[in-house]
């Protein structure tokens, strides 16, 4: 009988020591991460911290980023963050965590010393995790998280496939892309590849002709309710991806097909022009390292108002603000944005990182691609930064209604129709 | 005194029982019936995964039962079961006959065939994108299914299987009834087996002919086990997730949503816990009632 409670006993203990929190107090600190290219040298990174402090930290990668955006939220609910982690999608995520008392506020830290350690990073990396005095989101106003990384996305180009078209420039406006386009056509290339089947990308895309189309501030208008989606500028947007569809520029598949296979069909010369983010210099190195290609901003449709592509914080950690280790974990993260650590980073994953000094160290040494992405800073805005941001069921039917489009079902005026509807739909729920 | 030794032994008998079953029951509350009871509580509520749930009553059913592209997903899952039911559970029957059967090299054919169902949901999808790939490469075609149909003299069939609405769903449920045909493959081949030949023998020298054979004794002797397939056919089908998620990533439209990634959606990307709670909900109580249907189907072909 003793025997079988103990059995009993040892049962319960298995199934719930798998449930313990995984930081525990003292010189030891985990990361949660889903980069999974990044993964081998935060390790690197984590040991070489270990050497100099005695402190261990154990880096964890939890990838896809879906499945760690998951992980996260169900780690929030059952209050077992780690010490250190990221919280990935949209700013009023990144607020609820805030507002719950998960994410530990670094203002003081970053304004001690004269604000020595927020000087040292790059302001659109550290805007990403900024919240502003009276906020949408209601969350005191502060720095939330540290940027480890920078990122845009833009386009880019095959130079080879360029010249076998008789293309010597990468063009500049959309009327010269389509030309590029059908030339590319005539020699059997296929013009455009982009992992639209993931919607971010898309949205992305489109955001950024929206700007250019109707700017910025007609933009976040229309967020607010004050423009409808079927004004005139509007159908302008969507009408670039009718004249993608109709002059046959879009790669077969295109809005199911996930960035990684994008990333293979550009790398393997499959399609002259991709539509990616800075992370690709990594991939398109590790795919086919003989591939020439160039960096260019999205051709514009309008010189009416500056074409703006979504850029800043590549990745950022936060510290959770329960953690018994708060304060390790803090100056781990102020040792891992110091300028050699963030060269090393910027080496080894071919990134554009988010320290000043480590940035100008890696422009001239890593990759000429990466300092063409760096010019685009100047351009890039995001909607984190954004002072309101679309509904997310609507920003869900804006983008289907361009898959719609894109396989030749909706015309720009019933996607436009669409949203518009989606929009007065959210409008009367938030006025009950 | 008698009596009450005798009461005390089988209180420590049922006590001895109930301490095996403890583990089991402890795990099942935790982790299925904890899980699901709040899952029901959050589905009244508004909530984004975080923060302060906000009680809104049956508002989230009420807006399932208007909401056209939820009831869309349904019918998607359902053309997918229906095919699995008819195509894949065709397919593991006829392969079945085949292998019960005295033919050369069976244990090699049972051991492909149980192949598809072993490898994972995420395997078949990167085979699958691999074989339907629409693209081209130097005038060739990339994917094997098109150069295959271009240069076998129909190029007139070579299509965008995954990227066309008319054919996504279709191709996503042959993908799927390929994966899952083996285990309707390896029950039906064991039911066969239980079967006593020597019905055959005496239907036989009755001049009873293959086919009467087969419809006097292969199937009815069969229906208890092919209403146990069926019944996890259609549980499998109508919960296929994985597969579309690696086939078509976030969906082509709304054309391959399926109850499984539309509750996905609403949770991770629309932030909508408690509507994706509420759907969850809803789509548990069709699989149970579907289940229940079948269960009284299988009891009425036992009794008849």
């Amino acid at each position: 009988m003793r025997r079988l409670l103990m059995l009993c006993c040892c049962s319960l203990l298995v199934v719930f020591s798998g449930c313990a929190q995984p930081a525990g107090p003292g010189n030891k600190l985990v990361l949660w991460h889903w980069m999974t290219d990044c993964h081998d040298t935060f390790l690197k990174l984590a040991q070489q911290y270990q050497k100099e402090t005695g402190v261990e930290v154990t880096v964890r990668l939890l990838a896809p980023s879906d499945a760690y955006s998951r992980m996260t939220i169900a780690a929030a609910q059952a209050n077992v963050l780690p010490d250190i982690y990221g919280i990935l999608g949209i700013k009023a995520m990144a607020a609820d965590f805030i507002k719950a008392g998960l994410v530990a506020d670094l203002t003081g830290e970053m304004q001690a010393n004269g604000g020595a350690w927020e000087n040292s990073l790059f302001d659109k990396a550290l805007a990403d995790k900024r919240f502003d005095p009276d906020n949408i989101y209601g969350v005191k106003p502060g720095i939330y998280g540290v940027p480890v990384n920078l990122t845009n996305q833009q386009m880019l180009y095959n130079k080879r496939l360029l010249a076998k078209a008789g293309i010597t420039a990468p063009p500049v406006t959309f009327d010269a892309f389509i030309k590029d386009a059908q030339a590319l056509k005539r020699v059997g290339i296929t013009p455009f590849v982009s992992g639209w089947g993931e919607l971010w990308l898309l949205h992305c895309f489109a955001t950024n002709y929206a700007f250019n189309i109707m700017g910025e501030k007609k933009v976040l208008a229309t967020f607010r309710g004050e423009v409808k989606y079927t004004d005139p500028d509007w159908i302008k947007v969507f009408n670039v991806f009718v004249v993608l569809r109709d002059k046959g520029v879009l790669i077969d598949g295109i809005v199911t097909k996930g960035n990684k296979y994008a990333e293979q069909d550009f790398a393997l010369e499959r399609a002259a022009f991709a539509f990616n983010g800075s992370w690709c210099v990594n991939v398109y190195r590790n795919m086919n390292s003989d591939l020439e290609y160039g960096v260019m901003l999205p051709p514009m449709v309008s010189k009416a108002f500056p074409l703006k592509i979504w850029g800043g914080a590549g990745s950022s950690f936060m510290v959770n603000a329960v953690s018994p280790n708060k304060d390790q974990a803090i100056a781990f993260l102020k040792w891992f944005t110091a300028k050699t650590q963030q060269v090393s980073l910027a080496v080894e994953t071919s990134t554009l990182p988010a320290n000043k000094e480590a940035l100008k160290e890696s422009l001239t040494t890593v990759s000429p691609v990466l300092g063409e992405f760096f010019k685009g800073m100047d351009q890039a805005t995001h909607p984190t930064i954004w002072p309101v941001n679309e509904d997310p069921q609507v920003m869900e039917v804006f983008d289907r209604a361009i898959q719609g489009i894109i396989i030749g079902e909706k015309t720009a005026l019933q996607a436009a129709r669409d949203v518009q509807k989606a929009k007065d739909h959210q409008l009367s729920k938030g006025a009950r | 005194m008698l009596a009450r030794a005798r009461a005390a032994v089988v209180a420590q008998g049922n006590l001895t029982s109930f301490l095996f079953v403890l583990p089991a029951l402890v795990i099942f509350a935790v982790f299925y019936v904890y899980p699901f009871l709040n899952m029901v509580f959050l589905s009244f509520h508004e909530w984004r995964g975080i923060g302060p749930l906000h009680f809104i009553g049956l508002q989230n059913y009420q807006e399932i039962v208007g909401d056209r592209l939820w009831w869309n997903s349904m019918a998607h899952a359902g053309y997918i079961t229906l095919i699995a039911l008819t195509f894949q559970n065709a397919l593991a029957f006829g392969l079945a006959l085949a292998c019960d059967r005295e033919i050369r090299m069976k244990r090699f054919y049972r051991l492909v065939f149980f192949i598809p169902p072993v490898l994972s949901e995420v395997v078949v999808g990167l085979m699958g994108n691999w074989i339907l790939n629409p693209g081209l490469q130097n005038g060739q075609h990339i994917g094997l299914l098109n150069h295959l149909l271009y240069s076998s003299g129909f190029p007139q069939l070579v299509n965008n299987w995954l990227g066309d609405p008319r054919t996504a769903l279709t191709t996503i449920a042959i993908v799927h009834s390929w994966k899952g045909f083996g285990w309707g493959f390896i029950m039906l081949l064991v039911g066969l087996q239980t079967i006593d030949k020597q019905l055959y023998e005496a239907a036989r020298v009755d001049g009873a002919s293959a086919w009467k054979a087969f419809v006097h004794i292969t199937v009815p002797m069969m229906l208890p086990v092919i209403l146990v397939v069926m019944i996890l056919t259609i549980l499998g089908s109508m919960q296929v997730f994985v597969l579309i998620l690696s086939m078509v990533n976030e969906g082509l439209v709304n054309h391959t949503d399926v109850p499984a990634t539309y509750i996905l959606t609403s949770m991770i990307g629309n932030g909508r816990f408690g509507y994706a709670c509420a759907q969850a909900v809803i789509f548990g109580v069709i699989l149970v009632g579907v289940s229940f249907i079948m269960k009284r189907m299988s009891d009425w072909v036992k009794r008849i």
